[in-house]
């Protein structure tokens, strides 16, 4: 048994093995990265043959510095957020064997890139009543699923998407949804761009027309769909929460550089503003420091669904505040042109765009308000409110 | 909706903070205290003794402090101590909050304690670690951590016959002081030139300690008088200034622990009541606008967790990084413990506001201890001038 500095000395050692033998300016990139995913050295969480080894989380840091410091290209992780916070987690929960080995190795490389296909224009934060149907083709058993899906990011790059459809709707709301990889390849799924008041456009409108669905690509049993989705949800939340950053590393940074720039514009009112919301958003920091303590000890506690709650809040408090101070310039705007996006960011732009982008980090992956229930409920284990939607059959649901 | 995470800022590792976490050891040390206090101060027996006027409990303060050792946590094991550290001792804290545990545990075994080391004063130190000794540094409760020494209210007198070598004759009243009535001696900043702390027996002739009425009647506060009474120095000048910093500054970090253990029992409690409390024909706590107000006061209690074991992880190394963690902690801790002990209050509704219920020892304690040892809000200036953000001209 090795203690843990002593194993992370051994997974350096490896690194550096693997990179003796596989020089990353002498080869190209993606095989490389292919390369590394099959030495185990990609998530080393994850499980042996399935670029890992089954280690705790918290190895992964030494990897990452080891590949780092040898000039290595990374996978870009930025562009497949998805992939890799919720579809690669949810596939390793929920997929069969053939799934696992066929799609998180492109997955990782980026390869193969992954959206959400979850909210739909008449299912927010009431997910579980999505209207989006999964049929089975007689015969096969395939699968032609058909409907609208809403707010999903990178469709329009994704070979694949996260698709939660309806198979039964002659069940409660929950027991009749499945959950399938859907090949965004394909001509029947229509992708367009949704602009938002910022006025760019981050997100599509997926529209799914007897989309061609293989019964291998569905993702669990039928009818388990929505214990499927909790998965996918859940990673969204730590996600959301937001990684490691240093003191005034996020949206805090912008405030307090532009109070000490800006003498002129000080008020008392806004003194006191910035104080607090510089000491709620370290603390945050700190909170968010001990729940990545606590994941990379294989203890996770359930402080995610608060971190995504201050998240949303600092955010928008703070840009607020900024916009406020830039006095003048707050009346202006930098671009109302819409945008096509790759990535989010809410730096290189201006204190407007932040404060309008902000308002969606309440309502995005979760309301603040459905999130306050989950708290409520399965954090505190406060009982439900009384609910007729979750005893009848979907179809026979108001709506 | 999809997710949308923002990654391009500079991300870098946590390695820099600390682990905020409980150790094995910690757990230990708490379900140890936390047994002790459930058996010997249940909240019927606290609003007794508040009742009684009686609110030192001094055999439960023995128990802790000698049968358990808690009284020598910060003291190395030369000393009799137990050698360990702040984060241990905020575990405790945290116990001692969550029970309204009337014991100067805060006021001896950390204030006071803190200011000995800062001094090195080995033979009360002894006295301390094995409990036979209780301290209190004679300043008000109310005093801010990084209160100037020249602003002391004991002036330094000359001493008189018989007097050993050293002692000077202490004279004054230190206002509104936690812990003095259950302290044996009392550790004094004289106003002299050169400043020094001072060593005053507590119970000698000269000292007087008027029992205030305190909001906290669980936490008594006295005034002391002192009437040319002998101190022993035992630090001068930058030592003895230093002590005292030392000892406010730990006593409000330590301190955002404990606030931190109340913010939790009150959220506890409070979940408890309205999952049993039915009107309408079902549990308060199904209805949203509860549930959603709980919600709140876990969020904050999640913060304040984070900031107290920050504040406690940087005064065990002696990190820089202290004063900011421990004006962080007390501003967060404090508010969250205020805010869970009103809505406790509030949610229990009419019984939530009665004497006989144990909320309003809770609320008392929340409120009082945040405005103890500096208030959120000085906290917060005081933060404003330790991480650069200056207030408006004129202000």
């Amino acid at each position: 048994m090795l203690t843990e500095a002593g194993q992370a000395a051994e997974l350096r050692q490896q690194v550096r093995d693997f990179l003796a033998g596989h020089d990353p300016a002498a080869m190209p990139r993606l095989e490389f990265l292919r390369a590394r995913f099959d030495a185990g050295l990609a998530w080393v969480h994850y499980p042996a043959g399935l670029g890992g080894q089954g280690l705790p989380r918290s190895f992964q840091g030494a990897v990452d510095a080891e590949f780092a410091a040898a000039g290595a290209p990374d996978n870009n992780p930025a562009r497949i957020g998805i992939g890799l916070g919720m579809a690669a987690p949810t596939i390793l929960a929920y997929g069969s064997e053939e799934q696992k080995q066929r799609w998180l190795r492109p997955l990782w490389t980026g390869e193969e890139v992954w959206c959400q296909l979850f909210s739909e224009p008449g299912a927010g934060s009431d997910l579980a009543g999505l209207a989006t149907r999964a049929v089975r083709v007689e015969g096969d058993g395939s699968w032609r699923a058909s409907g609208q899906k809403v707010w999903t990011s990178i469709a329009h790059v994704a070979r694949w998407g996260l698709l939660l459809a309806r198979t039964d709707p002659d069940v409660p709301k929950h027991a009749g949804l499945s959950y399938f990889g859907l090949n965004m390849d394909q001509p029947g799924v229509e992708v367009r761009p949704l602009r938002q008041l910022t006025g760019e456009a981050e997100f599509n409108e997926v529209f799914l027309t007897d989309a061609a669905i293989p019964d291998t690509d569905r993702i669990g049993n039928v009818g388990e769909g929505w214990r499927v989705a909790q998965a996918t949800l859940m990673n969204e939340r730590i996600a959301i929460g937001g990684g490691a950053m240093p003191r005034e590393g996020g949206m805090v940074g912008l405030a307090a550089a532009a109070w000490r720039e800006h003498p002129e514009a000080r008020t008392p009112g806004l003194h006191d503003r910035l104080i607090r919301l510089w000491a709620d958003a370290e603390v945050a920091r700190l909170a968010g420091a001990r729940l990545r303590q606590q994941l990379a000890a294989g203890t996770p506690g359930p402080e995610g669904s608060a971190a995504k709650v201050v998240f949303a809040r600092l955010n928008q408090e703070l840009s607020a505040f900024e916009l406020e101070l830039a006095g003048a310039a707050g009346l202006t705007y930098d671009d109302w042109t819409l945008r096509r996006p790759q990535s989010l960011s809410f730096f290189g732009r201006g204190p407007g765009y932040r404060y309008l982008r902000s308002r969606g980090n309440s309502i995005e992956g979760g309301t603040s308000e459905i999130l306050r229930n989950i708290i409520a409920e399965r954090v505190l284990g406060l009982p439900t409110e009384p609910r007729i939607d979750t005893k009848v059959a979907w179809k026979d649901l108001p709506r | 909706m999809s997710t949308t995470t923002d990654r391009t800022e500079g991300a870098r590792s946590t390695a820099a903070i600390p682990d905020l976490r409980y150790s094995d050891a910690e757990e230990q040390l708490r379900a140890v205290v936390r047994d002790l206090l459930a058996d010997r101060s249940p909240p019927a027996a606290v609003l007794a003794r508040v009742d009684a006027g009686e609110a030192d409990d001094v055999p439960l303060w023995r128990a802790l402090a000698a049968d358990l050792g808690c009284a020598g946590l910060l003291i190395d094991e030369s000393h009799g101590g137990a050698g360990a550290s702040y984060r241990e001792a905020a575990v405790v804290a945290e116990e001692t909050g969550k029970a309204v545990a009337c014991v100067p545990y805060l006021t001896s075994a950390v204030m006071a304690t803190t200011a000995l080391l800062g001094a090195g004063d080995a033979e009360l130190l002894g006295g301390l670690a094995s409990g036979r000794l209780t301290a209190a540094l004679a300043v008000g409760f109310a005093s801010m951590p990084g209160t100037e020494m020249g602003s002391w209210p004991v002036r330094v007198g000359p001493p008189e016959d018989g007097d050993a070598p050293g002692v000077a004759r202490l004279s004054g009243t230190v206002t509104g002081v936690a812990g003095a009535l259950a302290a044996d001696v009392l550790l004094v900043p004289g106003n002299g030139v050169p400043l020094r702390l001072y060593v005053v027996d507590a119970t000698g002739p000269g000292v007087t300690r008027t029992p205030l009425v305190s909001l906290d009647a669980t936490r008594p506060l006295a005034d002391v008088t002192l009437d040319r009474v002998p101190g022993r120095p035992v630090a001068s000048g930058e030592d003895a200034a230093r002590a005292v910093a030392a000892a406010l500054t730990a006593g409000a970090g330590v301190l955002a622990s404990e606030l931190f253990g109340v913010a939790e029992q009150c959220l506890g409690m409070t979940v408890g009541y309205v999952k049993e409390r039915h009107q309408f024909a079902r549990p308060v706590g199904s209805f949203q606008a509860l549930k959603h107000r709980l919600a709140d006061v876990w969020v904050a209690v999640t913060q304040a967790r984070a900031a107290a074991r920050y504040a406690a992880a940087c005064l065990a190394t002696g990190d820089p990084d202290t004063p900011v963690a421990v004006a962080l902690a007390k501003a967060a801790a404090g508010d969250a413990a205020v805010l869970a002990a009103q809505e406790c209050v509030q949610l229990h509704g009419g019984i939530g506001f009665t004497w006989e219920h144990p909320a309003h020892l809770l609320l008392k304690r929340a409120k009082s201890a945040s405005m103890a040892l500096g208030t959120s809000d000085r906290h917060r200036a005081a933060l404003a001038g330790l991480v650069d953000l200056p207030p408006a001209p004129g202000n």
